[in-house]
């Protein structure tokens, strides 16, 4: 039910008020999907789109990071040692 | 799929798997409170590749397992009235209500569509003036931005033949109610990656503090659950107890604000009733007054509540991880997927559809 996909924004449709919209792709097939509730994001970031709205760009430094992360994993680094600390 | 395909990386998973191997010095009881979660951790097999270490239970996370009897006996009725469309997302489709599904109230002439987004049901009310368009609004905090933004369009094109049969729940008193049941197993949660997106994670520092277990804010991919599982598990060793977000690409601190204003604008909390578990204190949504026009309850006098209904399903008992599904006496045998006695094992999401589809029917191929 709480389903989340990732998508790019190609292009604004309409960029403010209840029906901003705009072509989000997803790996290769596009759909218009409303995003009045992620106005901030520009053509070319990734947004979640969760029935049919977006919820939340996706920050992409965060993402590089954990990927980093892994990658440093696969090095043999010790992974008790990384993350966020509590 | 870009930020999909590198988070299932087989290696890192195996990797993890190992630090999580070698870092659990006992069987931690984790309880992940999401479907989409609990699809994965099975589908995945990341409950087997961690067995004898880790014991994950699974909590009340799939909103179509807690829908209440009532909202589909509500939905089945309007369906069948005159010039009445009554819109609702796949899942709810086959949930039993008192007689029968919305699918069988489809053979009896109903009008039900299947829509993927609420927004779809104002478009369906748009161009067709005449029928009056109800949309199920089911879903955890995640949805209720989307819903809540159908009640926005439908004021902005002046509708006044779109409603909402409003079954909204929220996540956090479920979990409050499960962590003070005497007999909870559970030491740590993984908190639900995109109820968070929306609601941010800063709700959750109280419930830390009151019930001190730690809580991993958590994404769905097999990195991120292993990553979020292992988060848990770096707590529970060195006896710390945080909020801690293992899910950074989706979720900040404070959460979607525009999101959260909408749905404050829109809804309020009220005592809810819950499928399974009687009614939970704050534990869902209802339109506020000034919104009442939307409400199809109201609109239409459709059944009223009740939070109880006698069934053989001991839905309550799955979803708060008190039995596993496949300890239930009815699992496998008089409820499959295909005749569910109840609605764990109907939603793609329910630990039962879950267990069946996984285990029962991967090994029955082997």
């Amino acid at each position: 039910m709480c389903l989340g996909v990732p998508g790019k924004v190609v292009r604004w449709i309409e960029r403010s008020g209840p029906l901003a919209r705009a072509d989000v792709e997803f790996a290769g097939v596009r759909r218009v999907c409303h995003l009045a509730l992620v106005p901030e994001v520009e053509e070319g970031q990734f947004v979640l789109i969760h029935a049919g709205i977006g919820i939340g760009r996706i920050d992409e430094a965060e993402a590089q990071r954990l990927i980093d992360d892994l990658a440093r994993l696969a090095d043999g680094a010790d992974w008790s040692r990384t993350g966020d600390q509590p | 799929m870009k930020y999909v395909d590198e988070f299932r990386d087989p290696e890192a998973v195996r990797r993890l798997v190992e630090a999580i191997r070698r870092m659990a010095t006992r069987r931690w009881t984790l309880m992940e409170v999401c479907g989409g979660q609990t699809h994965n951790l099975l589908r995945y097999g990341i409950d087997e590749a961690l067995e004898g270490c880790i014991e994950l239970i699974h909590g009340p996370g799939c909103p179509v397992c807690v829908t209440p009897v009532e909202a589909i006996d509500a939905a089945q009725e309007l369906s069948l009235r005159p010039n009445t469309i009554l819109a609702s997302f796949g899942d709810m489709l086959r949930v039993p209500g008192s007689h029968g599904t919305l699918l069988s109230s489809r053979s009896k002439g109903g009008r039900v569509a299947v829509v993927y987004s609420p927004l779809d049901a104002v478009e369906i009310a748009c161009e067709r003036p005449l029928d009056q368009v109800v949309f199920l609004a089911v879903g955890f905090e995640t949805t209720a931005p989307a819903t809540a933004l159908a009640v926005q369009q439908a004021t902005h094109y002046g509708l006044d033949n779109f409603s909402l049969l409003v079954a909204h729940v929220c996540v956090l008193p479920a979990m409050q109610m499960l962590a003070t049941a005497p007999d909870h197993r559970a030491k740590a949660f993984l908190a639900a990656g995109h109820v968070c997106a929306v609601t941010g994670f800063a709700e959750y520092d109280e419930f830390v503090r009151r019930f001190r277990l730690p809580v991993v804010v958590t994404g769905f991919e097999p990195v991120d659950l292993l990553e979020g599982i292992l988060a848990c598990v770096r707590q529970l060793e060195t006896g710390v107890a945080s909020v801690e977000n293992c899910y950074g690409r989706s979720v900040r601190r404070e959460g979607n604000l525009a999101a959260q204003r909408l749905v404050e604008q829109i809804y309020e909390v009220r005592d809810t009733p819950w499928r399974g578990f009687g009614v939970i204190p704050r534990g869902g949504l209802k339109l506020r007054e000034e919104w009442q026009r939307f409400d199809a309850r109201q609109r239409f006098s459709a059944t009223p509540e009740v939070a109880a209904c006698a069934t053989e399903c001991p839905a309550g008992d799955v979803l708060i991880g008190r039995i596993r599904p496949t300890e239930c006496p009815h699992f496998g045998t008089r409820c499959t997927p295909d005749s569910p006695l109840g609605a764990p094992m109907v939603s793609t999401e329910g630990p039962c559809a879950a267990y069946h589809r996984y285990r029962v029917a991967s090994h029955a191929g082997k």
